[in-house]
């Protein structure tokens, strides 16, 4: 990637693509649709409160909210682990039904997902790991496999940590294990959940850039679930911003959300500690807490 | 660790266990002393068969030959039906008792068969008639008290 | 009345999870014949769980048959059946303390280690990964397990008699000076293959089946916190030593009843 910046703006990625020969249509189809669906583990807690959200093909998309806003969930709602309490999930034209077992295993083989901490096979070594898509899902020779694995290992940059065993890589480089495993069956929907969480500057630079250039390049969609604001403005094509309680705030491209006068976002983006989210747990009064003065 | 070797490992594991199995079968259980060959059957009727087990042995002067393999009441002769399966190299003549013994004073029970005279054998399938009924503790106390008692009382009219 | 209603709650999360293992049981056999393909990973876990708990069986049987030979010598002595030490010995490990005590270890020793493992993989989110990569978990992960622990118990308990009858031969023959023509003979015409053996046998199958369904049950459904995977395995420890305790008295009862 000689002579690209850490950063891809709108513009390096229209070039891109162009390079590449592929066309940015202005008004791609959804790949994937959240059609006004409400989700709890049980009735006392409404995690996600009649969602409608769209998910470009080929676009990156961000959800962006603080913890408890039902982000992680929503990704395993489009996953078919849960199914939405009302309203449907559509996933590239068909609706999700988690009952019905042979779409499921249709819709999982053409989806990847990072998770937060990489969730890799501790007992496995980098390579298996990798490799571990392939074996399970096709019939491929093993020569073949092992030219994918290190395919993909060079494409996060780890074609040399193959043999590695999982206790021996650092929590950045476990994320882009976990990042070539996703990718192993070249999904059409990768899904990101949190993948800047706990990485030091250079990691999560390294992790934005591959995140882009992976959707640009496969023209995969991408969904990136995460609260941090200044990758994800970088690189997302498409930002939907979530509040605690399942509640969808506001949504749009970038630079737009940047430029909000919606007090609740610009809380978000500019990462300020009161506002609309409020810096206090609900308490009593303070005099009354000290012992100044009895509840009145 | 090396697949071979954690299946070389199981592998030995398996055996291990095997081998165990057939140590006990073999040196601290009665396989061994299974007869393999063929048998044949046989049946006894006893008045009262005691405590005579299924797979109790028969023994005949002491050796085991074959084992009891069912115990019946016939409804009509009020009978109890024993069959036993023999070893075929034994054979006894027709006219052979079977004796329902104790091995030592308070041990199991088993068949004992008293070789005849008769120059004819058992065949398969027959019935022994000649047959003693296992010694109920309680008829010979029974038996012991009264003949204190008669004689008790044969001393007492001496005395008279 | 509130306590009749917490009395009640609590029979009713009961019957729940009574409900929910049974169900998971119930999944766990439906994908054997997916492990029985994939017959490595069986092999590996056996590895895991048979091959690694030989230590301390062998360790406890020697140890059992040392202090069982002692222990019935001085009992027997008193009425002068000293020969029938072997019998004894022999009896006491192939009908009830093979299975139950190689039972126990095992819950204690590999049953803890399965809880703990899928706890933590569970936590880890690698059931989850499974699962969005549209693998069964069930099938790649819990039923090898499964299998491997019916596998291996058998065995376990089979080598705990086996090198408990060895100690006793050495405390018997060795130590006390029985006659060792008699020790092995006495055995052999009082102990029956099928009888005792072979329930016995049969019954350390059925303990290994139910350790280690306990223990990939409550790895599968702990919390994914440290307090939770502890709480797990302390579980796993007393549910299945009640169980098989409870299961070796209907077993008993039902295989050594007398005719």
């Amino acid at each position: 990637m000689a002579g690209q910046s850490a950063w891809p703006t709108p513009a390096d990625q229209k070039a891109h693509a162009t390079i590449l020969g592929k066309s940015l249509p202005e008004m791609s189809d959804a790949f994937i649709e959240i059609d006004h669906v409400t989700f709890g583990y049980d009735a006392s807690r409404t995690i996600l409160n009649d969602i409608s959200l769209r998910f470009m093909r080929g676009k990156v998309t961000a959800v962006l909210g603080g913890s408890g806003c039902g982000k992680t969930t929503l990704l395993r709602l489009i996953g078919g682990v849960h199914a939405a309490n009302s309203g449907r999930v559509v996933f590239d034209g068909e609706v999700v039904n988690v009952r019905d077992r042979a779409q499921l295993y249709r819709m999982r083989r053409r989806l990847g997902m990072l998770f937060q901490f990489g969730a890799l096979f501790t007992d496995l070594t980098v390579y298996d790991n990798v490799a571990f898509p392939l074996r399970e899902m096709t019939d491929l020779p093993d020569e073949l496999i092992h030219d994918i694995v290190l395919m993909k290992l060079n494409a996060v940059g780890l074609r040399g940590a193959a043999p590695l065993k999982i206790s021996e890589v650092s929590g950045g480089m476990a994320r882009r294990v976990a990042l070539a495993r996703a990718i192993a069956l070249d999904p059409e929907l990768i899904m990101y959940d949190e993948p800047f969480a706990g990485l030091d500057l250079i990691s999560m630079g390294v992790a934005a850039n591959l995140i882009r250039t992976l959707n640009d390049v496969t023209g995969a969609t991408s969904l990136v679930i995460s609260h941090d604001v200044p990758e994800c403005m970088a690189i997302s094509d498409w930002v939907v911003l979530l509040a605690a309680g399942g509640r969808l705030v506001a949504q749009g491209t970038p630079a737009e959300l940047m430029a909000s006068t919606n007090p609740e976002v610009r809380q978000f983006v500019r990462g300020e500690p009161d506002g609309p989210v409020k810096f206090h747990y609900p308490a009593p009064e303070m005099a009354v807490d000290y012992g100044l003065r009895s509840q009145a | 660790m090396a697949k071979k070797s954690i299946e070389t490992l199981v592998g030995l594991f398996v055996l291990m266990g095997i081998a165990a199995l057939l140590f006990v079968a073999l040196k601290a259980a009665n396989l061994a002393s299974f007869t393999s060959g063929e048998t044949y059957g046989l049946q006894a009727r006893f008045d009262n068969i005691g405590g005579l087990k299924v797979r109790a042995p028969v023994r005949s002067a002491g050796v085991v030959v074959g084992r009891v393999t069912s115990i019946k009441l016939d409804p009509k002769t009020y009978q109890g039906v024993v069959s036993l399966q023999i070893s075929s190299g034994v054979e006894f003549p027709k006219d052979s008792s079977a004796k329902i013994l104790t091995a030592g004073l308070l041990g199991d029970q088993y068949i004992g068969i008293d070789p005849g005279a008769d120059e004819k054998n058992f065949a398969a399938g027959d019935v022994i008639k000649q047959t003693q009924s296992a010694i109920v503790l309680e008829n010979l106390i029974g038996q012991m008290l009264l003949s204190k008692a008669g004689d008790a009382g044969n001393e007492n009219g001496d005395k008279k | 009345m509130n306590w009749l209603a917490a009395i009640g709650a609590w029979a009713m999360r009961g019957l729940g999870s009574w409900g929910r293992s049974a169900l998971f049981f119930v999944d766990l056999l439906a994908a054997l014949p997916a492990a029985l393909r994939r017959f490595g990973l069986v092999v590996s876990q056996i590895h895991a769980i048979g091959n690694r708990s030989l230590v301390i069986i062998l360790a406890s049987g020697m140890a059992v048959g040392f202090v069982l030979a002692l222990q019935m010598y001085y009992a027997l002595a008193t009425y002068g059946a000293a020969e029938s030490l072997g019998l004894v010995v022999n009896l006491s490990l192939v009908r009830e303390l093979g299975p139950v005590v190689t039972a126990l270890l095992f819950a204690g020793r590999a049953g803890t280690s399965l809880t703990a493992e899928i706890g933590l993989m569970k936590a880890g989110e690698q059931i989850a990964a499974l699962e969005l990569m549209a693998i069964d978990p069930r099938q790649r992960v819990l039923a090898p397990r499964f299998l491997a622990g019916a596998i291996s118990m058998p065995l376990l308990a089979i080598l705990f008699s086996a090198i408990g009858i060895s100690g006793a031969w050495v405390v018997a023959v060795g130590l006390i000076g029985i006659d060792p023509g008699n020790f092995w003979s006495i055995q052999q015409s009082g102990v029956d293959v099928w009888r005792d053996v072979g329930n016995g046998v049969i019954k350390s199958g059925v303990f290994g089946i139910i350790c280690t369904a306990v223990a990939l049950y409550q790895g599968y459904v702990t919390e994914a916190t440290p307090e939770g995977v502890a709480y797990a395995t302390t579980r796993t420890v007393v549910i299945s030593s009640l169980s098989v305790l409870g299961m070796d008295f209907i077993l008993t009862a039902l295989m050594f009843s007398t005719r």
